[in-house]
């Protein structure tokens, strides 16, 4: 079979406009537009999409469909195994996933399997009602606690929701949504499409109880008591990581995670209406390379810094961010420093960042991992001047539910210690997934524990009846 | 609900609420404190947990109106309900349950002291007290204090009552004249526990404050919190709040302290501003 169609490129808000605004700065594709792209499909018969997608979609299949103009076939399709496709179609590192894999990729452009989710998604949004129960049913009778409403919570609740059980998801922050809500940026992952998604695990009959902190508020010991007869806890990896250089306490140095916190879920671009502030200033330094890295550095522009760089100590191959992103911050104008690492934060008398100390590096032997290691070239020391530093070098699970939790085990990077075809814990009855499990992975992935979770907690709740 | 089911004018300034939280108040011990939010727009800010009751399944609050949430958190009255409100965060004080302790609470400072006071003194510990304020007027919880306390000694900046000038300068006088103290707790604004500090250190009397700096979530996320302690850096919400006050680096903490000021000034005047008080 030949390709008809073409890879439509999605229109998104020119950069010069964009950095000006939180708005989404992919615009969404037009029917028109995505049955173009789907056009382009092959339809293999031995897809390589489907194996490299995280939670297999039948990827041709929908394709098809679109290709049809039957939308609606379509998006029943992707949520078979998608339970969050419009999130996916926007964040999934595709060009590492389905469309690494796909055929017309090895001679030109991989057919864009990501534009073509989020497109049915959208316009299932847009145009039909979600057939959820009316009203909720609860044949088991039997409740689970989900704690943490992040994509492994969500998606392990509403799986267990429509299997019957009473679900209550307990949320430490003021609203769910996990890294969906505090940490994507607005202008990557509208916090619309989070709330629609949310909206809809709640239609399943789940109930989200915000401002509880389990660990604080109430204990895993406590919900058992209270009757809950498993536990999933999808809290993911929220601590953040400084790198333990001289003037990190600053006054100017941010974590990312406090940054994007500031800025997206507190709305700190709108301060005053809204009351959180945020210290931008003129320069702003981001150290990492990861999505979390790009989202900082684009944030930056938009709060209205002038000169925005990203500082990453290995080279441009190396970074783990999304491609798309990665260009996103290049045409947006973005400094990119590779091979570049920082050694001190330097202050004025005040305490007042002025600028950030780096040294360059070389690629040397490879590492453990086969990336070849940078080294320190001596002497090469040079300041950036710059207001603003922003520490995005990775996060680790919070360890207040482990602590509190008696037989549940972490690993010595204090990720939760898991059986990975089930999610079970050290602990009977409590379950884990998400970066809570593996440490900062993905969104797919997340959502993908919650679904072998909630299975395998169907499972174990099933049997326990019948002991 | 989060709803105020009372409400005390302390000083013009300062206002105590009882706030239904049974949640929070099933597991609440003296030393910790909540996050709250009062408006969708509106910022988290952290206040102590002044005292609760668990059969009533309520918190108390005590704040001084300085800022713009404890503004409008200062205009909200009995029946009316705290949009958000998440605890209880830190670690609980770790109260001698023997001895002689010296509590010390400046301003707003003596709401949170209190619970820690009140604690002791049902251990058997025995309680000595300083309160202080910058006038008369705005002393709070004296008769609470007294009541829990073998003695109660009072300083106002402007000499309005007791002694004229700081809590600190009243603990010099103590220790100059020998009395002895197992441990001081000194907790109010920062820069009087500070001078406490220092008023102690020489003397080697372990000496604990709770620091109050800017907060986002307080459960060890974003790092807004930190602060240096015996030269490490600690997450006040999760490791605090309570610390060695001779360990801690005031220099620093002082500084983050002021990160805001400018934005908290923008953001009362845009308040004032919205509400017609708008100056030209
Ligand atoms: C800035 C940023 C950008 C990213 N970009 C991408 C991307 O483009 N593509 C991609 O695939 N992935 C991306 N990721 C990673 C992705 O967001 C995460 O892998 C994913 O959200 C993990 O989901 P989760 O459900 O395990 O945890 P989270 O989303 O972290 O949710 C955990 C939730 O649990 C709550 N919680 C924690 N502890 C407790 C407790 N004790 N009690 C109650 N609640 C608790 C937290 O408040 C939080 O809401 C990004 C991450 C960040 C930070
Ligand atoms: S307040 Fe965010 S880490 Fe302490």
């Amino acid at each position: 079979m030949t390709s008809k169609g073409s890879r439509v490129e999605m229109p998104r808000q020119a950069p010069k406009e964009r950095i000006k605004n939180f708005y989404e700065v992919a615009l969404g594709y037009t029917p028109e537009m995505a049955m173009e792209t789907a056009r382009y499909c092959i339809q293999c018969k031995k897809p390589g999409c489907v194996k490299g997608c995280p939670v297999n979609v039948k990827i041709p299949e929908f394709i098809e469909k679109i290709a049809e103009g039957d939308f609606a076939a379509a998006s029943r399709i992707v949520k078979e195994t998608n339970s969050l496709p419009a999130i996916c179609g926007r964040v999934c590192p595709q060009e590492e996933q389905c469309e690494k894999y796909c055929v017309l990729g090895k001679k030109g452009e991989p057919v864009a399997i990501g534009r073509l989710e989020r497109f049915v998604a959208d316009w299932e949004a847009e145009n039909m009602k979600i057939d959820t129960p009316p009203e909720p049913v609860h044949p088991t009778g039997k409740k689970v606690a989900v704690v943490g409403s992040g994509p492994a919570g969500l998606t392990c609740a509403g799986d267990l929701a429509k299997m019957g059980y009473r679900v209550t998801i307990f949320e430490a922050l003021h609203a769910a949504g996990g890294v969906l809500v505090y940490g994507i940026p607005e202008f990557r992952l509208p916090k619309s499409v989070v709330a629609r998604e949310v909206e809809y695990v709640k239609s399943l009959g789940v109930e989200i109880l915000t401002n509880v902190i389990v660990g604080r508020t109430i204990t895993v010991d406590d919900l058992f008591e209270e009757g809950y007869e498993a536990v999933f806890l999808g809290t993911g990896a929220g601590l953040p990581k400084f790198m333990g250089i001289p003037g990190e306490n600053l006054n100017g140095v941010y974590s990312a995670n406090e940054w994007l916190t500031r800025t997206n879920l507190m709305k700190a671009y709108l301060f005053p209406e809204y009351d959180t502030p945020i210290k931008t200033g003129r320069r702003v330094a981001v150290v990492g390379g990861g999505n979390v890295a790009m989202d900082a550095v684009r944030c930056a522009l938009r709060l209205g810094a002038e000169e925005a760089y990203i500082i990453y100590r290995r080279s441009e191959q190396e970074m783990p961010a999304r491609a798309e992103e990665v260009e996103n911050a290049h045409e947006e104008g973005v400094v990119f420093k590779f091979l570049t690492n920082p050694v001190e934060v330097i202050g004025n008398e005040a305490g007042w960042v002025t600028g950030l100390k780096c040294i360059k590096m070389e690629l040397g032997e490879p590492d453990a991992s086969g990336r070849r290691r940078p080294v320190p070239v001596q002497g090469s020391e040079f300041v950036i001047p710059v207001d603003t530093v922003v520490m995005a070098l990775g996060t680790s699970p919070n360890p207040i539910v482990s602590q509190t939790t008696p037989g549940l085990r972490i690993h010595d990077w204090g990720g939760l210690i898991v059986e990975e075809q089930t999610g079970l814990t050290t602990r009977e009855g409590v379950y884990a997934g998400g970066d809570a499990v593996t440490g900062s992975a993905t969104v797919i992935l997340a959502m993908g524990a919650g679904k072998t979770a909630a299975s395998a907690i169907h499972r174990y709740l099933t049997e326990k009846q019948g002991r | 609900m989060f709803t105020i089911e009372a409400k005390r004018v302390l000083t013009p300034v300062t206002k105590l609420i009882v706030v239904q939280a049974p949640m929070v108040a099933r597991k609440a011990r003296p030393g910790q404190f909540v996050i709250l939010r009062c408006t969708e727009s509106g910022e988290r800010i952290p206040l102590t947990i002044a005292d609760y009751d668990r059969e009533k399944g309520t918190i108390t609050l005590v704040y001084q109106e300085v800022g713009k949430t404890t503004r409008l958190l200062g205009r909200m009255g009995v029946g009316d309900a705290i949009l958000d409100l998440v605890g209880p965060l830190g670690m609980p004080a770790e109260l001698p349950r023997e001895g002689r302790v010296l509590c010390v609470g400046g301003g707003v400072g003596v709401a949170p002291v209190y619970p820690k006071a009140k604690a002791m003194h049902e251990m058997g510990v025995d309680v000595v007290s300083i309160i202080g304020a910058r006038s008369a007027d705005l002393l709070i919880l004296e008769e609470e204090m007294r009541a829990v306390s073998t003695a109660v000694y009072v300083a106002t900046d402007d000499g309005s009552r007791g002694h004229h000038g700081f809590v600190s300068d009243v603990i010099k006088q103590l220790l100059e004249r020998g009395e002895q103290f197992d441990e001081i707790i000194a907790v109010g604004p920062i820069l009087m526990m500070r001078a406490c500090v220092e008023v102690t250190r020489p003397y080697g009397v372990k000496t604990w404050v709770s620091m109050n700096p800017i907060m986002v979530d307080g459960t060890g996320m974003c790092g807004a919190c930190r602060l240096s302690v015996d030269g490490k850096t600690k997450f006040c919400c999760v490791d605090g709040p309570m610390f060695d006050g001779h360990a801690v680096d005031w220099a620093e903490a002082v500084r983050r302290s002021r990160i805001y000021l400018e934005e908290e000034k923008i953001a009362v005047d845009h308040m004032n501003c919205a509400e017609g008080g708008c100056r030209p």
